[in-house]
């Protein structure tokens, strides 16, 4: 199974590819529009990078409760259990 | 009461001859060529195998995360649009959002995302289309960013005429200070679509040369052997400012914008009015409008996009209006055609041969057209004074579109 760190790493990267978020700032706490100033349509590449990452589904209407990156990695780690 | 005269305070450019205004004018000055082969995989099915792009690529000067939210037609108006306002020193003069408007357009809009994302959605499925394709394709897309960018809140509009925009986005901003609605309009044009679909089409229409083992030489306006346009791309946007707004802050002035026509030609969906009778009542319309006697003019930087009907057409028309006396250029030779571009590019052309007294040459004019009674500067730039200069640009849909820029 995949660790909360391994989810929150390959975030990070999806979060610097897509929104030119410094991978240092990325941490479970930080919130994706308040800290990270990642917008409704980046957000919505880093869902779709991240289910392809890790093999999982994130319905569009699970992803308005992802308000944070602990909140992602909880997700994703629940769904490919 | 006078009308309020407008001028122009600030250049900015990203074209197939530089990735700035003064190198785009230094190499035009030089008579140096921006058409090269395209060394893409896709051109080898094509007919036509050159275009001019542009000499710097937008992805070296925007960064990585800003392009991917970027069509490269937005990416060049950004560039271009940054540096005019840069060049006119607003950002230091306190100008009120509220006062300033955006007038950029593109002939074509964003082409490259279109058929991009159509090659995701094709091998990939919906889910990975980007969901930034929309606003990457739209053709307000490059005003919009501009907008966005210099915070302008005076309204911001995006004409689309073809081969005119450039040009017809200039006259609606002189048309938006004159009546009052804003102190600034940022204005120009843009176009990047090198790519193979748009090609394949004008290619279709036989528009194009297909002089592909030569491409220095394809683009010759009014040579005999001129057999159609090159593609260029590139962006060119001025700033245009109430003359009496630039005085009171000391800007530097390039031109006066002393006037604009635009007609439509009633004629045909794409081909001229081999009679120009639409050009020369767009012409007359932009003396008129600028209070100038045709013989005051002694320059124009001319559509001449290199296609055998086209610049016969113009000829005739600058015959008519203006008889044999201006000194004439087709600087499309050099940077090829940059479509709704094009205009905007060549109007910052027209200013700068009026604001330094000297005009650019047409390369490649080897054997003029018998047609040809006009003194044109063929393969070297020829100084003379210029109190006044037309700049011409006309569009498929039969939009022509005129400027008049006299020495401030």
């Amino acid at each position: 199974m995949t660790t909360r760190d391994e989810i929150t790493a390959g975030l990070s990267e999806i979060l610097e590819e897509v929104a030119g978020v410094n991978p240092g700032d990325v941490a479970e706490d930080k919130s994706f529009t308040d800290d990270l100033d990642v917008d409704s349509l980046s957000m919505v590449e880093v869902v779709v990078a991240a289910e392809e990452r890790f093999g999982v589904k994130i319905p569009d209407d699970e992803v308005q409760n992802l308000k944070t990156v602990g909140d992602a990695v909880s997700y994703i780690q629940k769904a490919s259990a | 009461m006078s009308r309020t005269e407008v001028v122009v305070t600030g250049i900015g450019a990203t074209t197939p001859l530089g990735g700035d205004a003064a190198s785009t004018w230094e190499s035009m000055l030089a008579g140096r060529s921006g058409v090269t082969t395209i060394n893409q995989e896709w051109a080898e099915r094509l007919p036509v195998r050159i275009a001019a792009p542009m000499a710097v690529d937008p992805s070296t000067v925007i960064d990585r995360v800003k392009m991917r939210r970027l069509d490269r037609c937005e990416a060049a108006a950004l560039i271009a649009a940054q540096e005019a306002w840069a060049d006119s020193g607003m950002a230091d003069a306190g100008l009120d959002s509220e006062r300033l408007a955006v007038v950029v357009g593109s002939g074509i809009g964003g082409a490259t995302t279109l058929l991009n994302q159509d090659d995701i959605l094709e091998a990939q499925g919906a889910r990975k289309v980007s969901p930034h394709t929309v606003p990457m394709l739209m053709p307000n897309g490059p005003a919009a960013w501009v907008g966005l960018e210099l915070g302008a809140q005076a309204g911001v509009h995006a004409p689309v005429s073809a081969c005119a925009t450039g040009a017809e986005a200039i006259a609606w901003g002189l048309d938006i200070i004159r009546s009052g609605r804003a102190d600034v309009v940022v204005a120009g044009g843009t176009e990047a679509v090198i790519q193979p679909l748009p090609i394949a089409g004008f290619a279709s229409m036989r528009a194009m040369s297909t002089r592909n083992d030569d491409p220095q030489a394809a683009s010759r306006p009014f040579d005999k052997g001129r057999d159609g346009f090159v593609l260029g791309e590139g962006a060119g946007i001025v700033v245009l400012e109430r003359a009496d707004h630039a005085a009171a802050r000391g800007a530097k002035v390039y031109a006066r914008l002393a006037g604009a026509g635009m007609t439509s030609d009633g004629y045909d969906i794409v081909q001229p009015d081999p009679a120009g009778h639409g050009i020369v009542r767009a012409m007359r319309a932009a003396l008129r409008d600028a209070g100038i006697d045709p013989r005051d003019v002694r320059h124009v930087n001319a559509h001449a996009t290199s296609t055998p009907v086209g610049d016969i057409a113009e000829i005739h028309a600058l015959r008519e209006v203006l008889g044999p006396h201006p000194v004439v250029t087709a600087t499309k030779s050099m940077h090829g055609h940059l479509l709704g571009a094009a205009g905007a590019v060549e109007a910052i052309a027209t200013l700068l041969a009026v604001h330094h007294d000297i005009v650019p040459p047409t390369i490649n004019l080897d054997d003029p057209d018998d047609a040809l009674e006009l003194d044109v500067a063929a393969h070297k730039a020829r100084e003379l004074e210029i109190p006044a200069a037309l700049n011409d640009s006309f569009g498929f849909g039969g939009h022509n579109a005129v400027l008049v820029f006299t020495k401030h």
